[in-house]
């Protein structure tokens, strides 16, 4: 097994085992930073995999944008240092149990399955590449979705300021 | 990285996957089960990039997924911590067993 | 659509169709806007425009019988279902159409005229008016039909709007019980006649009146030899066909056994009864046998003696009934009924005669001079019933002197009827009994006594109104109406003068000339020594009757021991009624009605219970999976979505 596989393999070690503390923890600021760390793990396989842009985006957007934003509402919704509920003890066994079959469905289909490599050489999958992929509207052009998620963005946007400004008088 | 065969890459993001759902499906509180569900969009975008990169080395449609999934789970996120920190002015409470009055 | 076919100087033609159509506005008017307009205007609009229908009516009757014409029509199709399969509305003008066209409108417009009096002061006066107008609409609407579903379509209408006259008090009980057995007997008589439109037009293969006559009538034609081949219980389908279109006839015009409907209609307003259930209506089913008269002679004479026989068993049934009924208004039905029979059975006789058109013409002739007498009856028994107040023989006595005038014309009427020279039932019955005479002797002795009872009832009837004592007025009759201690206004005496001048004079028409099956023109003349024995048999049933009832005695009562349980079964009309309530009853309702309302209420009904009782419960049941938590929601989801994608991968290929 070579350096580059075992980088592989210990990335997502991490994404793995910090996801899974991240779900589990009962310290809810504890979560947030195990997701933290998941999703900078992911970023590294991305960086690993030689995506430089998509790994700057997922730390950007993620790490810097929504968990970020997470943590603020847990300061907004949260006393820090209050452990979480504990889990109803049926929807625990559940969840696990469905997810367990899950992923063992799924694995065996994947391990049946024999992919084939794909021939085409390779694309240069520099920066410039992807932005005037992301303007042209020619064939393979993405103009269209990238113009309607500014749209969505901007909904996002408005739909958020709405919700959350609401005046407090509502009661039931 | 050719050493790496595309099946591992697919059972991580499985594996992945799976931790969102038990996270999802077993916690209470709304800001982990959002957590939850960034899990679930990460582990579609590993899949999406291993993808592009294994099967279609010449084309960029995964990468150009990836981006947007991304973006649309800025856009949910916000959306989703709206309606939360609406919901606690309401319930002053998150957890999700309190929020029942879709009940029959 | 076609464009009606006629052209615009065709006043014939167009005139038909505005007599028609001139009820039928008035209907409309005065059924939308009826209520909103003041005092008797509605009653005025009804009655101008049917006084044009009738003037438009006499028109086109002159026109038709002075010149030659014998046969007019002008259809368009209404319903077309295929290429050379619709139905046709249309105008048909032949001797009897155009008879029908001036009885019906004449009457029609006696009655509205006599209403404007009769019905002043009711609440529902416009309504009134509008029944009448439809009445009317739908009645011309028949007579001029030019096909057998229109006759059909327009025969519903006249049996929906005497349905809307006779329950026209319809806080009274008896009114409504009276509405909806009138209805659903003749509905069940034209039961038959669909049928038989089914019959004919199969076997004729047109639905269209000239085409079929002359289909089936022609002894050569293919149609008539398959109607005449096809056979169902031994006898022929055309017979089958003729015999289920006369049930209808018969349901419509009450013949026995289909009688039972008409004295009860006459809960309905006395002009109603004058008009529908005295004049028009109930003269339908006899002008229905005279359209199709000419396949009855040519090829089906068994029906014809079907026709014959019902007609004279009726005719001497209700006579009998007749003279023990003590209700005015239903001694006159059952003399409709009677009189209506001997319009059958003339049209009857003419199977295997050799000269048909004898009993055609006297039919035709005898329903003209019926309408004019028997419709002046019923107007003067309005009189006095409104003078009274009540319907009861024993109620009345001695109005001579009260209501002169309708005293006169209630006497002309009665001579009328009683076949006496030279009032117009004296001809026209000479009429029916000479055909009856020439082939049906039985039949013929049937109607000779039938004329005396005729006279007899119709004398008791004079003679216990208008002498027997003194004058038994009720004297609080101002808390009722203030037009009762008199006679009635000016409107309500025209009309009695003018059908009391009709039915002097109906009879010297040369009826015989206009009227005739076949086209030709019939010479009628009335034999001296022929007349000798109706008259005088008619004679001494009017002495009879003035002998028991012209001044108080006991006579009646010794008479009525007399014939002791013969009269009480006359009075309880033969225990007809019973007899279909038993039928009914007993039978229908116990043996077949409460076994389906069984299965409805335990078998259906349960049924149906019992699936919404199991969703309830299931509903019940399953409400707790909605519980309002995302998560469990999420969980049967996520459950769900594995469950059927196992399912795919490992079972479904």
């Amino acid at each position: 097994m070579s350096v580059s596989a075992m980088f592989f393999y210990g990335l997502s070690a991490a994404v793995l085992i910090s996801a899974l503390l991240a779900v589990t923890s009962r310290n809810i600021f504890r979560s947030a930073i195990f997701l933290l760390f998941s999703l900078v793990s992911i970023a590294g396989i991305y960086f690993w995999m030689d995506y430089q842009f998509i790994a700057a985006v997922q730390t950007i957007v993620y790490v810097g944008g929504i968990v970020v934003l997470i943590i603020f509402s847990i300061f907004l919704t949260q006393q820090a240092g209050v452990d979480l509920p504990t889990p109803l003890r049926g929807r625990l066994f559940f969840a696990a149990l469905a997810s367990l079959c899950g992923f063992l469905l799924v694995t065996l289909q994947l391990l049946a399955h024999p992919f084939r490599k794909g021939a085409e050489p390779a694309m240069s999958k520099d920066m410039k590449a992807i932005g005037s992929g992301l303007l042209s509207t020619v064939e393979n052009g993405y103009a269209l979705p990238f113009e309607l998620m500014s749209i969505l963005l901007l909904a996002a946007m408005v739909g958020c300021i709405v919700i959350a400004l609401k005046p407090n008088t509502v009661t039931e | 990285m050719n050493e790496v065969p595309l099946n591992h890459f697919l059972i991580v993001s499985t594996a992945l996957f799976f931790i969102g759902v038990f996270g999802f499906l077993s916690r209470r509180n709304l800001v982990t089960i959002l957590m939850s569900v960034e899990l679930i969009l990460n582990s579609v975008n590993i899949n999406f990039i291993a993808f592009n990169e294994y099967l279609w080395p010449g084309k960029m449609d995964g990468l150009y997924f990836t981006l947007f999934i991304i973006a649309i789970a800025a856009a949910e996120a916000a959306v989703a911590i709206a309606i939360i920190i609406h919901l606690y002015r309401h319930y002053r409470s998150i957890d999700a067993e309190d929020t029942d009055t879709l009940r029959f | 659509m076609d464009s009606i076919n006629i052209t615009p100087g065709d006043t014939l033609l167009v005139n038909a169709y505005f007599i028609v159509l001139l009820p039928l506005f008035s209907f409309l008017v005065l059924g939308f806007f009826g209520k909103k307009m003041p005092g008797s205007s509605s009653g005025w609009l009804g009655t101008v425009s049917l006084a044009t229908a009738a003037f438009l009516a006499c028109t086109v009757a002159l026109d038709f019988f002075t010149t030659d014409k014998r046969y007019v029509d002008s259809k368009f199709s209404w319903l077309e279902f295929a290429n050379g399969l619709s139905i046709d509305m249309g105008v048909l003008l032949d001797p009897i159409s155009v008879m029908m066209l001036v009885v019906v409108t004449f009457i029609s417009l006696m009655v509205h005229l006599y209403s404007l009096g009769y019905m002043k002061g009711e609440e529902r006066f416009s309504t009134y008016y509008a029944y009448l107008g439809l009445f009317t609409f739908s009645m011309l609407g028949l007579v001029l039909s030019v096909n057998l579903f229109q006759i059909y379509i327009f025969w519903e209408l006249v049996g929906v709007s005497s349905f809307l006259l006779i329950g026209y008090y319809y806080d009274r009980a008896s009114a409504i019980a009276a509405a909806k057995k009138a209805f659903i007997v003749t509905r069940f008589a034209d039961l038959g006649f669909l049928i038989g439109i089914l019959v004919l037009s199969n076997t004729s293969g047109t639905l269209d009146f000239k085409t079929m006559i002359s289909t089936l009538s022609d002894p050569t034609s293919e149609g008539l030899r398959n109607a005449a081949a096809g056979s169902f219980l031994g006898i022929s389908a055309l017979t089958w066909g003729l015999l289920l279109v006369f049930m209808g006839g018969a349901g419509k015009s009450a013949m026995f056994p289909l009688h039972i409907w008409l004295p009860d209609a006459m809960e309905g307003p006395t002009p109603v009864s004058a008009l529908i259930h005295a004049a028009t209506m109930v003269v339908a089913g006899v002008y229905l046998v005279a359209r199709l008269f000419g396949i009855f002679v040519m090829s089906a004479p068994a029906a014809l003696e079907v026709v014959a026989w019902t007609g004279a068993i009726s005719s001497l049934f209700a006579a009998v009934i007749a003279c023990t009924q003590t209700d005015i208004k239903r001694v006159l039905a059952y003399s409709t009924m009677s009189q209506i029979g001997y319009m059958m059975f003339a049209l009857g006789v003419s199977a295997g005669s050799d000269q048909p058109t004898h009993g055609f013409t006297a039919a035709n002739f005898h329903l003209f001079t019926h309408a004019m007498f028997k419709a002046l009856l019923f107007l003067g028994a309005g009189m006095v019933i409104h003078a009274v107040h009540s319907n009861e023989l024993s109620a009345m006595g001695g109005l001579r002197k009260k209501l002169p005038l309708t005293h006169i014309t209630f006497l002309i009427a009665c001579l009328a009827i009683a076949g006496i020279p030279p009032f117009a039932g004296f001809f026209s019955k000479e009429a029916i009994l000479h055909a009856a005479s020439e082939t049906h002797p039985a039949i013929y002795w049937m109607g000779i006594v039938t004329a005396a009872l005729t006279a007899f009832y119709m004398f008791r009837l004079y003679f216990g109104i208008f002498w027997n004592g003194k004058a038994k007025l009720h004297h609080d009759q101002h808390n009722h109406h203030d037009h009762s201690g008199h006679e009635g206004d000016v409107f309500q005496k025209t009309p009695l003068v003018v059908l009391a001048m009709a039915s002097i004079a109906a009879g010297f028409i040369p009826f015989g000339h206009f009227v005739t099956s076949d086209g030709s023109s019939l010479e009628m003349h009335t034999d001296v020594m022929f007349s000798i024995l109706p008259v005088s048999l008619s004679v001494i049933g009017i002495l009879l009757a003035a002998r028991m009832y012209r001044t108080p005695s006991d006579l009646p009562e010794r008479m009525a021991g007399f014939f002791g349980s013969f009269f009480l079964a006359a009075k309880s009309k033969f225990y007809i009624d019973e007899v279909y309530l038993f039928i009914t009853r007993k039978i229908l309702f116990r043996l077949i009605g409460a076994p389906a309302a069984w299965v409805d209420r335990s078998i259906v009904d349960g049924a149906v219970n019992t699936l919404g009782v199991s969703a309830e419960v299931g509903a019940e049941s399953i409400s707790e999976l909605q519980s309002g938590k995302i998560q469990s929601y999420a969980g049967w989801f996520v459950a769900g979505t594995l469950v059927l994608i196992a399912l795919f991968i490992y079972f479904i290929h």
